[in-house]
């Protein structure tokens, strides 16, 4: 099995090599062309390539061996019968002969999205980095935490209200849809330094790690969900976890200015 | 490090919930250590070449270069990083066997490879576009709900001529390529050029990019899907 591994990391140095090159040369034709300085310590970026090159094959190879099949065994085990039933037969036979599937059976399936989408976006070493520097330029109107907590909390929800989707085989358009015209209405109200961060946090907090494993939790889930397809279903819980955290963090900048608004007339 | 919250909560789940011994227990755990060692590596190397070079390149051209150059870099950087972005290859990889698998596409190699590549290719010009287009709405201060809204609305309007194997991909290509490597280079180029710029502040103008760098992908990735399975009316 170890053997398996290193041949897998090392077929996946080859194609690794082909991914780095276009920012290799990138920044290279930009640095003769525009710049026009020498690049210094040339070997010692020479070597931290070298190490790009190497750690992603290394992460990648994980990515594909361990954390997909985790987030593919999870949904198995969440979403089998047995386990749904307690192993009660009449009750997995009446399942298998109805066409539609009482989404409230998959609770713990919704349990676990929740929990996943924000312990590992609390963790979000990225996220650490924006609400620090959200902080220092609003000079503590916007709290680390609080961001922090505002994002976690709209990636779990979000990632929670697409595994409801999946199950019930709603199409995706028309969660996706509301919530933007939610968060339009929203971006009206909402106080304007906080709008581009918040557009930001979307995207910022769905990481390197997490994307993968809540891919595989979908497709997995659409894989054994009775009548869902993992090609048309089982995609979409990443658009919900960039949606969501948007719509959470302008509500957590509403509500920080209506109370700071507030003191300032009890105050008076 | 986000692969502890991970393994925390998924041996919560597994204890008490499932209360089964995991499948593959030995491989999983093999792969963790693949992934927190790769990762380590990884951004060990980043952050000891590519970000400096490239930080200090989207500095410099933020400060001095022209719009034009400006313009063109801010494309070539979203385009290159994308293609190197890890969690977009694996979920594309994903994407290309599922595909074949529903029998969407041919089931064979040289089939799901070059739908595979196109789909990474089509997400690498469209953050390319959108880090261009972000960066000349930073130089003419245009507001960013205008593209905000644009973009959604054309998202919606694609969306009903697309075919349904298209949708969640599109979807959740926004959110899987601002990641690891884009989103440091983006984020400098971007605070970089709205401090720069008079009369730009950089929370409102420099952030952003990402948001643009998130939508645009969906509208392409749409305009893919419609172009390899055919118009949806």
């Amino acid at each position: 099995m170890e053997q398996d591994f290193i041949q897998a990391i090392v077929n996946a140095l080859g194609g690794t090599f082909k991914d780095i090159l276009p920012i290799i040369l990138v920044l290279g034709f930009f640095q003769a062309v525009a710049i026009r300085k020498k690049i210094q310590n040339l070997p010692s970026i020479a070597f931290g390539l070298a190490l790009v090159v190497v750690g992603l094959s290394i992460f990648i190879v994980g990515l594909e061996k361990c954390v997909f099949p985790i987030g593919t065994q999870m949904a198995n085990q969440l979403t089998d019968l047995n386990f749904l039933t307690s192993g009660d037969e009449n009750v997995i036979a009446a399942i298998k002969d109805s066409i539609e599937i009482d989404p409230a059976i998959y609770l713990w399936t919704y349990v676990f999205a929740f929990l996943i989408g924000f312990s590992t976006t609390l963790a979000e070493p990225a996220l650490i980095a924006v609400a620090l520097k959200a902080k220092e330029i609003t000079t503590g109107a916007i709290s680390a935490w609080g961001l922090r907590i505002s994002v976690a909390l709209g990636v779990a929800f979000g990632v929670t209200l697409g595994v409801y989707r999946i199950v019930t085989g709603n199409p995706l358009h028309y969660y996706i849809a509301t919530g933007y015209a939610f968060l339009l209405v929203q971006t009206y109200f909402a106080p304007k330094m906080i709008v581009p961060l918040a557009y930001d946090s979307g995207g910022v907090t769905t990481s390197t790690v997490t994307v993968p494993l809540i891919a595989a939790l979908g497709i997995g889930l659409a894989a054994n969900v009775p009548g869902r397809s993992p090609l048309i279903d089982g995609f979409g819980l990443i658009a919900f976890a960039s949606l969501f955290p948007m719509i959470t963090v302008m509500a957590y900048a509403m509500i920080t200015e209506i109370l700071a608004a507030r003191k300032r007339t009890a105050d008076k | 490090m986000d692969v502890f919250p991970i393994i925390l909560v998924i041996a919560f789940f597994q204890i008490i919930i499932i209360q089964k011994p995991f499948p593959n227990l030995d491989q999983i755990l093999l792969g963790i250590v693949l992934v927190v060692f790769g990762l380590f590596i990884f951004i060990l190397g980043l952050d000891s070449a590519l970000f400096p070079i490239g930080e200090k390149m989207a500095n410099e051209f933020a400060t001095k270069g022209n719009a034009l150059w400006i313009i063109l870099f801010g494309f070539a950087l979203g385009f290159s990083t994308t293609i190197a972005e890890p969690a977009l290859t694996v979920v594309a990889g994903k994407a290309g066997a599922l595909a074949a698998g529903a029998g969407a596409i041919e089931d064979n190699q040289e089939s799901i490879g070059s739908f595979v590549l196109g789909l990474r290719l089509t997400v690498a010009f469209s953050v390319g576009t959108a880090i261009s287009l972000g960066v000349l709405r930073i130089i003419k201060g245009w507001p960013l709900i205008w593209f905000i809204t644009g973009g959604y609305s054309i998202i919606v309007i694609t969306t009903f001529f697309a075919p349904a194997q298209i949708i969640g991909i599109a979807y959740d290509s926004g959110g899987i390529t601002t990641s690891t490597i884009t989103v440091p280079l983006v984020a400098a180029l971007g605070v970089g050029l709205a401090t720069a710029i008079r009369g730009r502040s950089p929370i409102i103008d420099g952030f952003g990019l990402i948001a643009l760098a998130s939508l645009n992908p969906i509208i392409f990735v749409l305009g893919y899907g419609i172009f390899v399975y055919g118009i949806n009316i």
